[in-house]
C-alpha cells in the first residue's frame, strides 16, 4: 500500500466549484447510474476536479461529498486510495509519469528517470524552481509493447530514449507541449511490430493509401486521426500543458448515449453524454428491465424494503427520489439527507435515546422510503452503544423473562436451537388481541427501537393497529407467530426475538422515564 | 501461423479506418439479430463447445461463467461488467482492442448481455487509459447513433452500454474490487461466496468478464464454435492476442492461434531475440503474476493454458516478457514485488505486510546483502501469504519469487558470497589481541 495524505492546508484553497460546463458534466455523469447509486460517480467527479484544478483539493472533495450526498469520509477513501489523484499541486506545465515497472524497466526506464532526477527534481512529486515540472514514478501503464514510456497528462509518450525524453521535457517547458507528437517517438506505429507487419498484411497497401487519404481530408469520425498517415494531427492536444483540455467532449452533443438529460429543463447548451433511455428507464422500472430500478439494499431498511416490496421504486410517495423530480431538487434533498459529522456525537444511540425517538425524524425517515443513507444507521450491530446495548439486554432477558419465543436470549443466535430457522413453518398463530386504532395519546409509535422493525414494517404494523412498544411485549409466540405470517417475514420475528426485545425496551424506556422526572 | 482470415481483430492496429461504418464494412454487427434469435441456450451451447477460456488470466471458461447467471429473473437487474482495468504489469491487449477495434467489444456486450439476461454493461476502464477511453465512447456514441444500442435497436435486445473508469488502482482489475470500484467505494475485494452472479454489482447478478473474452464472442457465433475449438489445441482453443515486450527485437501486439510455439512466436512476429536465441535468459510468459521459466525450457513449448502449466507457469493474460542475459534477474524480480506492495489493498495482514517484507527482502537479495538462510525464511514467507488472502493479489505476489527461487537459487547465493567477500576487504584486518 502507499500511504497518501491531503497537502497541508496551507497549500489547500478555500473553496471548490465546478466550472459551469464540468458542472453540467457531473450533472449528466451522475445521471448514467441508477437512481440511488449515485455514489458510483465519484471517481470520475473527482477525475474531473482535478482535471480542472490541476490536483485533487479538499475542497473539492467536500464538494463532491455534498454533491452526491456521501459521508465526507467516503470521498476521503476514495481519493487517498486511488493513486492517479494527485493530493498536492504538481507541475503547471506538465507533470511527468514515469512507467518503472519491470518490463519499461527491461527496455531503460531508469534511464528516463534518471533523466527526470536531473532535469526536475531528484525527488518525485517536487516541483522545479519554476513550479512549471514535476514528475513521479508510476507503475504499469499498459504500454508494455511500447516500453519504455511515459504519461503527461492525457497522452502517453512510447518508445522513448533518453535523449527524446530531454527533448519533450524542454517542448513542455516551453510551452510546446501540444505540437509534440504523441505515441511512438521511434517511428513506429501504435503496437505493430517496428520491422512491419507481420500479420494483417492482406490488401494493406489499398487500406493504407485510403487511410491516408482520408486522414488528409480530416476523417468525419473524429476517430483515427493519429493514423499511419503522414502530418498526422494531434487529436486534442493539451491546450496548456499544465490544464489537460477538458473542453474536448467524447461525446458528440447530438447523440443519444446514457446519461443524456431527459428533462428539458436542463441547459441544452450542455455537454451530455447521456440518453433519455436510462432516465426513463430509472423511473419506470418495468420498461426495458427486469426489475425495480433500486436494488440490493445496504441497510436494515433498504433490505426490508426490497425484501417484501414496501417500497417499490416506482411509487412516488414512498421514494420521492426515485420518482425523478428535476436534479436540482433531488440533490437539494440529498443534501439535506446528509447527516453531518457532528450529529452521530450528539446521537449515542442507546437504547434510552432510541425509546424516546423523535417523531419527527421517524417521518422523516418514511418520507424518504425508508431510504436511510450511509453514517445514520441506528440499530444495527455497528453503530455504537452496542456493548450497553447488548448487556442489558442480556442481563435483563435473563432475568427469568423467560418469554414464549424464545428463552436464554443471552445466547448467540447459532446456539439457540429453538429457534426457527428461515422459511421453517411456524403454523398459523393467533391474531394478537390488543390491537388498536391509534396510538395511546400523548405518545406515538416507538416500533423502530426493536431491532429488525425499520420504518417500513413499522408503517405495516401500525396499520394492523401495532404502536406501542408494551403492545409487542404482551404477545405470546402464537401471536408474533401469527404477525410474522402477517408481515410475510419468513420467521424473522421469532429469530429476532421482538417479544423479549420488546420487554425489554419497554423496562427501560419507564426506567429512563423515571430517572428525568426525579 | 494463423491466416489473416482467421484473425478475429481485424483493424487491432488501428491502420484501417476506425468508424462504424467501416467496422461493418468488415463484418462487424453483421446479423447480430440473427445470433440473438437463436436464443440465450443455443449462444452459451456455441460458446461451451468453441472452448473459449476467459482471457483475463484465470483461464475460465467462459460459457460456463455466462450459465451461472440465475436464469430465472427475481425481479433485481441483471448486469454485465466488462473488466478493462487492464494493469497486469506487460498486458495491453485490451488497450488496442479498445482504442482501435472497439466494435468488437460493443457487439459482444449486446450478445453476451443478452445471454444472461442483462440491460446494462458497465465497460469499467483504467483510469490512465484516457485516450482509449475517449475512443470508446466515440465508439458508443456512433452505436446509438446508428440505432444498434439502446432501446429498440435493431440488435432486437434493449441494451444499455455505460463507460466507467478507474483511477489507477491495479487491484481493481479483481472482478469483486472492480464492483466496490463501480460502486464507488475504495476497491477493495468482496469475500466469496456470495459469488457475482448471485450478489454482484448493487447487489444484483453480475458477470465479469475481459474485454478480450468478450469482444472474440460475436465473431465465435458467426462462424460457429466448431471453427474456434479448430483452432489451437483441445482445451486451449482459439487465437488470443499475445503481447511481447522486453528483450525482443520487435516488441508487438499479435493475435495468434492459442498453443503456437514460443519459438515460432518470437520469430515470426517479434524479429528474434535480442542478441539471438543464445542469448535469452528467461521468460515470464503471462504477465508480472506467473513464475518465469529459464529460457532453455519454453523454447519449444507450446503457448497455451495447459502447455504452460508443464513447465510450471501460467499463460495468464498471454503478456510475454522476454529477458536476455544483460538482465538483472533478481533485481528485475524485486521490481515486480515492489508493483505488488504498491498496489496491495491493505484490506488483508499477510499481503497488506508480507508483500512490503518480501520486496524489502528482495531487494538486499538483489545486492547480495542477506544471509543464505534467508532464501528458505523469504520461500516460507511467500508460502504463508499465498492462499490466505482474500483475493489473489497475495498469491500473484507470491508466485514471482517462488519462480525466482526455483530457477535462478545459485545466482542469488552468487551474489550473496561475493558481498561477503567484498564487505571483507573493506573492514579492518583482525588482530589478535596480545
Amino acid at each position: 500500500m502507499s500511504v497518501r495524505r491531503l497537502a497541508d492546508d496551507s497549500m489547500q484553497p478555500q473553496a471548490f466549484a465546478f466550472s459551469a460546463e464540468n458542472d453540467a458534466w457531473a450533472d449528466a455523469t451522475v445521471r448514467k447510474y441508477p437512481e440511488g447509486r449515485q455514489q458510483s460517480a465519484v471517481i470520475p467527479l473527482l477525475m474531473r476536479a482535478q482535471d480542472q484544478e490541476g490536483w485533487v483539493t479538499k475542497a473539492a472533495i467536500e464538494h463532491v461529498a455534498d454533491r452526491l450526498g456521501m459521508p465526507l469520509i467516503r470521498v476521503l477513501e476514495v481519493a487517498t486510495f486511488y493513486t492517479q489523484f494527485m493530493l498536492q499541486p504538481i507541475g503547471t506545465k506538465a507533470h511527468i509519469q514515469v512507467c518503472g515497472t519491470t518490463p519499461c524497466m527491461l527496455r531503460g526506464a531508469e534511464d528516463l528517470k534518471a533523466v527526470c532526477k536531473k532535469k526536475i527534481h531528484p525527488e518525485p512529486f517536487h516541483r522545479n524552481a519554476e513550479g512549471t515540472l514535476s514528475w513521479e514514478e508510476v507503475e504499469c501503464q499498459g504500454a508494455c509493447v511500447n516500453a519504455p514510456m511515459i504519461m503527461i497528462f492525457k497522452d502517453a509518450y512510447e518508445d522513448l530514449t533518453p535523449e527524446r525524453l530531454e527533448e519533450i521535457i524542454d517542448e513542455f517547458e516551453a510551452g510546446n507541449g501540444g505540437k509534440v507528437k504523441t505515441g511512438p517517438q521511434n517511428g513506429r506505429h501504435e503496437s505493430v511490430p517496428i520491422g512491419g507487419l507481420t500479420s494483417l498484411t492482406e490488401d494493406y497497401d489499398d487500406l493504407v493509401s485510403k487511410q491516408k487519404s482520408e486522414t488528409e481530408t480530416g476523417p468525419a469520425n473524429g476517430a483515427g486521426s493519429q493514423g499511419a498517415g503522414a502530418g498526422a494531427t494531434i487529436s486534442a492536444p493539451p491546450s496548456e500543458a499544465g490544464r489537460p483540455d477538458t473542453e474536448s467532449s467524447y461525446t458528440d452533443p447530438t447523440i443519444d448515449a446514457p446519461g443524456k438529460p431527459a428533462d428539458a429543463a436542463v441547459d441544452e447548451s450542455n455537454e451530455r453524454s447521456v440518453s433519455d433511455d436510462l432516465v426513463a428507464e430509472a423511473k419506470d422500472p418495468s420498461a426495458g428491465q427486469e426489475g425495480g430500478a433500486r436494488e440490493g439494499g445496504t441497510d436494515q431498511e433498504e433490505r426490508d424494503a426490497a425484501e417484501f416490496g414496501q417500497v417499490s421504486g416506482d411509487d412516488p410517495k414512498a421514494d420521492p427520489q426515485t420518482a425523478g423530480g428535476s436534479f436540482v431538487d433531488r440533490e437539494k434533498a440529498a443534501r439535506e439527507a446528509v447527516v453531518q459529522d457532528f450529529k452521530t456525537v450528539e446521537d449515542p444511540g442507546g437504547p434510552d435515546i432510541d425509546a424516546a425517538r423523535d417523531a419527527t425524524e421517524v417521518d422523516d425517515l418514511l418520507n424518504r422510503g425508508g431510504q436511510r443513507l450511509e453514517g445514520e444507521r441506528a440499530h444495527t450491530s455497528d453503530t455504537g452503544a452496542g456493548a450497553v446495548y447488548d448487556d442489558t439486554f442480556a442481563s435483563k432477558a435473563t432475568e427469568g423473562e423467560a418469554g414464549s419465543a424464545g428463552a436464554g436470549t443471552g445466547r448467540p443466535i447459532d446456539q439457540q436451537a429453538d429457534l426457527p430457522q428461515e422459511g421453517e413453518d411456524l403454523g398459523e398463530g393467533e391474531k394478537p388481541q390488543n390491537l388498536i386504532d391509534g396510538p395511546r395519546e400523548g405518545e406515538t409509535s416507538d416500533l423502530q427501537s426493536i431491532k429488525g422493525i425499520g420504518p417500513v414494517i413499522e408503517a405495516k404494523l401500525n396499520e394492523l393497529g401495532v404502536y406501542h412498544v408494551s403492545q409487542v411485549a404482551a404477545w405470546r409466540r402464537e401471536e408474533l407467530v401469527w404477525v410474522d405470517n402477517y408481515l410475510n417475514f419468513r420467521g424473522r420475528a421469532v429469530r429476532d426475538q421482538w417479544v423479549d426485545q420488546a420487554k425489554v425496551r419497554a423496562d427501560v424506556g419507564t426506567d429512563s422515564g423515571n430517572g428525568s422526572e426525579s | 501461423m494463423l491466416a489473416d482470415k482467421d484473425r478475429i481483430f481485424t483493424n487491432i492496429y488501428g491502420l484501417r479506418d476506425k468508424s462504424l461504418k467501416a467496422a461493418m464494412k468488415r463484418g462487424h454487427f453483421d446479423g447480430t439479430k440473427e445470433i440473438i434469435e437463436k436464443g440465450r441456450d443455443w449462444i452459451i451451447n456455441e460458446m461451451k463447445a468453441s472452448g473459449l477460456r476467459g482471457r483475463g488470466g484465470a483461464g475460465f471458461p467462459t460459457g460456463l461463467k455466462w450459465s451461472f447467471m440465475p436464469k430465472e429473473s427475481s425481479g433485481r437487474p441483471h448486469y454485465l461488467v466488462v473488466n478493462a482495468d487492464e494493469s497486469e504489469p506487460g498486458t495491453c491487449k485490451d488497450r488496442e482492442i479498445m482504442r482501435n477495434d472497439p466494435f468488437t467489444l460493443l457487439e459482444g456486450c449486446v450478445i453476451a448481455g443478452f445471454a444472461m439476461g442483462a440491460h446494462t454493461a458497465y465497460i469499467y476502464i483504467r483510469g490512465e487509459y484516457i485516450r482509449e477511453r475517449e475512443a470508446l465512447q466515440r465508439a458508443v456514441d456512433e452505436c446509438y447513433e446508428a440505432g444498434i444500442l439502446g432501446r429498440d435497436n435493431s440488435c432486437g435486445w434493449d441494451f444499455d452500454i455505460v463507460v466507467h473508469h478507474g483511477a489507477g488502482a491495479y487491484i481493481c482489475g479483481e472482478e469483486t474490487a472492480l464492483l466496490e470500484s463501480l460502486e464507488g467505494k475504495k476497491g477493495q475485494p468482496r469475500l466469496k461466496p456470495p459469488f457475482p452472479a448471485n450478489v454482484g454489482l448493487y447487489g444484483c447478478p453480475t458477470t465479469v468478464n475481459n474485454v478480450e473474452s468478450i469482444a472474440v464472442a460475436p465473431t465465435i457465433l458467426r462462424r460457429g464454435g466448431g471453427w474456434f475449438a479448430g483452432i489451437g489445441r483441445e482445451n486451449n482453443t482459439g487465437t488470443k492476442l499475445f503481447c511481447i515486450s522486453g528483450h525482443v527485437e520487435q516488441p508487438c501486439t499479435v493475435e495468434e492461434a492459442m498453443g503456437i510455439s514460443f519459438r515460432e512466436l518470437i520469430e515470426k512476429h517479434c524479429g528474434g531475440i535480442r542478441g539471438g536465441w543464445d542469448n535469452l535468459l528467461a521468460v515470464i510468459p503471462g504477465g508480472s503474476s506467473v513464475p518465469l521459466v529459464p529460457g532453455k525450457d519454453i523454447i519449444d513449448a507450446p503457448m497455451d493454458f495447459d502447455g504452460l502449466k508443464d513447465i510450471k507457469t501460467s499463460l495468464g493474460t498471454a503478456a510475454v516478457i522476454v529477458m536476455d542475459k544483460s538482465t538483472d534477474i533478481v533485481k528485475a524480480i524485486a521490481r515486480i514485488s515492489y508493483f505488488y506492495k504498491h498496489e496491495s489493498c491493505g484490506q488483508c495482514t499477510p499481503c497488506r505486510e508480507g508483500t512490503g517484507w518480501m520486496w524489502r527482502v528482495m531487494e538486499r537479495m538483489a545486492v547480495g546483502n542477506a544471509k543464505k538462510s534467508e532464501i528458505d525464511m523469504l520461500l516460507q514467507v511467500t508460502k504463508q501469504v499465498e492462499g490466505h488472502t482474500i483475493c489473489a493479489l497475495g498469491d500473484a505476489a507470491a508466485w514471482p519469487i517462488q519462480g525466482l527461487m526455483r530457477h535462478f537459487r545459485p545466482e542469488i547465493e552468487r551474489r550473496i558470497d561475493e558481498f561477503s567477500r567484498n564487505a571483507d576487504l573493506d573492514r579492518p584486518h583482525l588482530v589478535a589481541a596480545e
